[in-house]
């Protein structure tokens, strides 16, 4: 065997021992989802495989509710922010002025409070307003928290369309609807929906807000799954079951948006 | 959302010559949308705390609410040995995290741009642990693994006949700097592979050509190619670590005692189990300083580079 193959062959099992080595814990949730609660307190892979513990999690709890939280929660907040983020985003990319960048710049800047600085305000005005413990209190913040992603994304995707194009169409009568809609539309979908779903992540997942702004009734998944404490080792089969569905679906839709997560996370700074 | 402006190089960025049209008028419209609800979000939570952190302001009882109490919350924290514990436990929870990932995602971007069969399957597991929301990281970690009975470490250990250790009690600050990591490994791995995909195959292949081993390759070409990345890394953790709550929260809450105690936690046990919004918002005030030092040279970074893609 020459050189570089043996190098190629040390890469290989190297890089598949550090990747099965990360995803050991998922895979575990996995594995322990499938068994009875008395083989979930051992840690053998032999065991009778049984659905027991999702059809516990359906019956026993409000796990629909949960997940019809989290659902509304991503997905109400990601709608939000593009309303929100879409009109600036256009002016600024098509538009600008002297004042577009450092406008852009504050706009990120505000992403750099820690939220923690907020809590105690926030926390008191959403009870003031009545927004504390329901799922709309949860997508106003969530949309504010990642406004400053979507109109730094949807900038970005829209600098990229050639100018030229937009001329020819506006030479050709488009008005600035048409415009929009048959030129601009095709063209950056591609990136403004995986931006989305950079966004449905985002939300999905956030704990900090989510735990503190909920009670029983708004409550979306990352809440329920803290809540489950239970006695050690009783419940772990329930607990991974109700896990895995909170993961699964997630994780599949950021292996698709590893480059927007790049882009978007840092501001452009890395490519 | 900190309050620092833009350096002032940026105003006087060049801008295109534009005729002044009616429609520039509806087109400045377009801004409020988003500039609105951002400053509001911005100014009125941040002046609240501020308001908050120099009046006395309990949640609890009436007594002496919203009278100006001056610097006195902010010298209760200081005094209050919680805040100490918090202030170090913080640090050593930000820089632990902070070598742990940028070490462990360079070596592993390293690893990852070699070529070698499967390695974009490879890949995703390793980035996988970052779409895990946190709660289940917690879950999973404490009942899962670091249980001292029902843990697949302490199963393991046993197994090879060393007395299983009980993580959260024990070690609860290093069981949770552990549990991040593994969130966060994943974030860095990806900045930085990405990064390292830019480098100049050519340059790369010239040093070796020139006779330089492995060491200096990586010594004198990768890590000074990434240095502008890893900047970018650390940053944006420590905002977001700064934060870090849920882990905690769903954990050791806190404890055992204040050992595993941050300011992120502390701000919420003083306002929200204890119920005093005054000292809560003062220690919430320090962490927003903490913050506005990183994103000052964040933000400097980031104009520099708006200026160079304009």
């Amino acid at each position: 065997m020459s050189k570089s193959a043996l190098a190629k062959l040390g890469f290989a099992v190297l890089g598949w021992f550090i990747g099965a080595l990360f995803f050991f814990p998922i895979f575990w949730i996995a594995v322990t989802s499938f068994k009875s609660e008395s083989d979930a307190a051992t840690a053998s892979l032999i065991f009778q495989p049984t659905l027991d513990a999702f059809v516990g999690i359906f019956t026993g709890t409000d796990y629909f509710l949960n997940v019809r939280n989290s659902i509304f929660l991503s997905f109400g907040s990601t709608i939000l922010c593009f309303i929100l983020a879409i009109p600036s985003a256009y002016r600024m990319a098509f538009y600008p002025t002297q004042k577009t960048q450092s406008l852009l710049l504050w706009m990120l800047s505000t992403k750099m409070m820690p939220a923690v600085g907020v809590l105690i305000p926030i926390y008191l005005v959403w009870k003031w307003l009545h927004l504390f413990d329901t799922v709309i209190g949860l997508i106003i913040v969530n949309a504010l928290m990642n406004l400053p992603i979507a109109v730094w994304m949807a900038y970005t995707y829209f600098s990229e369309v050639p100018k030229g194009i937009l001329e020819a169409g506006r030479i050709d009568g488009a008005t600035a609807g048409q415009e929009l809609w048959h030129l601009l539309r095709p063209m950056t979908m591609p990136g403004l929906s995986s931006t989305a779903l950079l966004l449905i992540i985002l939300s999905w997942n956030e704990a900090f807000w989510s735990l503190n702004l909920t009670g029983h009734d708004s409550a979306p998944l990352t809440a329920f799954i803290a809540s489950q404490t239970g006695s050690q080792g009783q419940t772990l089969a329930a607990l991974s079951a109700a896990s895995l569905l909170a993961i699964g679906p997630i994780m599949i839709m950021g292996w698709f948006t590893q480059k927007q997560l790049v882009r978007g996370l840092t501001f452009g700074a890395v490519k | 959302m900190s309050v620092q402006s833009p350096p002032a190089a940026l105003t006087e960025a060049p801008a295109p010559i534009q005729k002044v049209e009616p429609a520039e008028k509806w087109r400045r419209l377009l801004m409020a949308p988003s500039v609105v609800p951002l400053l509001l979000w911005m100014v009125i939570p941040l002046a609240l705390t501020i308001y908050f952190s120099f009046i006395h302001y309990s949640l609890e009882s009436q007594a002496g609410n919203f009278s100006f109490v001056g610097l006195q919350n902010y010298q209760f924290l200081w005094g209050d040995y919680r805040f100490l514990t918090a202030i170090l436990n913080t640090i050593i929870f930000l820089v632990s995290v902070l070598v742990i990932t940028v070490v462990v995602g360079v070596l592993l971007a390293v690893l990852y741009d070699q070529d070698f069969p499967g390695k974009n399957i490879a890949m995703l597991l390793v980035i996988a642990p970052f779409f895990v929301m946190p709660t289940v990281t917690a879950q999973i970690w404490d009942r899962l693994f670091m249980d001292p009975i029902y843990g697949v470490i302490a199963q393991f250990l046993q197994a090879i006949g060393i007395p299983p250790i009980d993580w959260l009690q024990s070690y609860p600050l290093l069981s949770i700097i552990i549990m991040v990591s593994w969130e966060w490994i994943p974030f860095s791995f990806l900045i930085l592979v990405t990064a390292l995909k830019s480098l100049d195959q050519e340059q790369k292949e010239a040093a070796a050509i020139d006779g330089a081993g492995s060491f200096t390759l990586f010594r004198r070409i990768v890590l000074p190619h990434l240095e502008k990345a890893i900047g970018v890394v650390v940053m944006i953790e420590m905002i977001f670590l700064l934060s870090i709550f849920a882990e905690i929260f769903t954990t050791t809450k806190g404890g055992p005692g204040d050992a595993s105690t941050t300011l992120a936690y502390l701000v919420y046990s003083l306002g929200i189990n204890q119920f005093d919004a005054g000292i809560a918002s003062a220690g919430g005030i320090l962490a927003v300083i903490l913050a506005n030092i990183v994103s000052f040279f964040l933000v400097r970074m980031l104009a520099k580079n708006l200026r160079q893609n304009a």
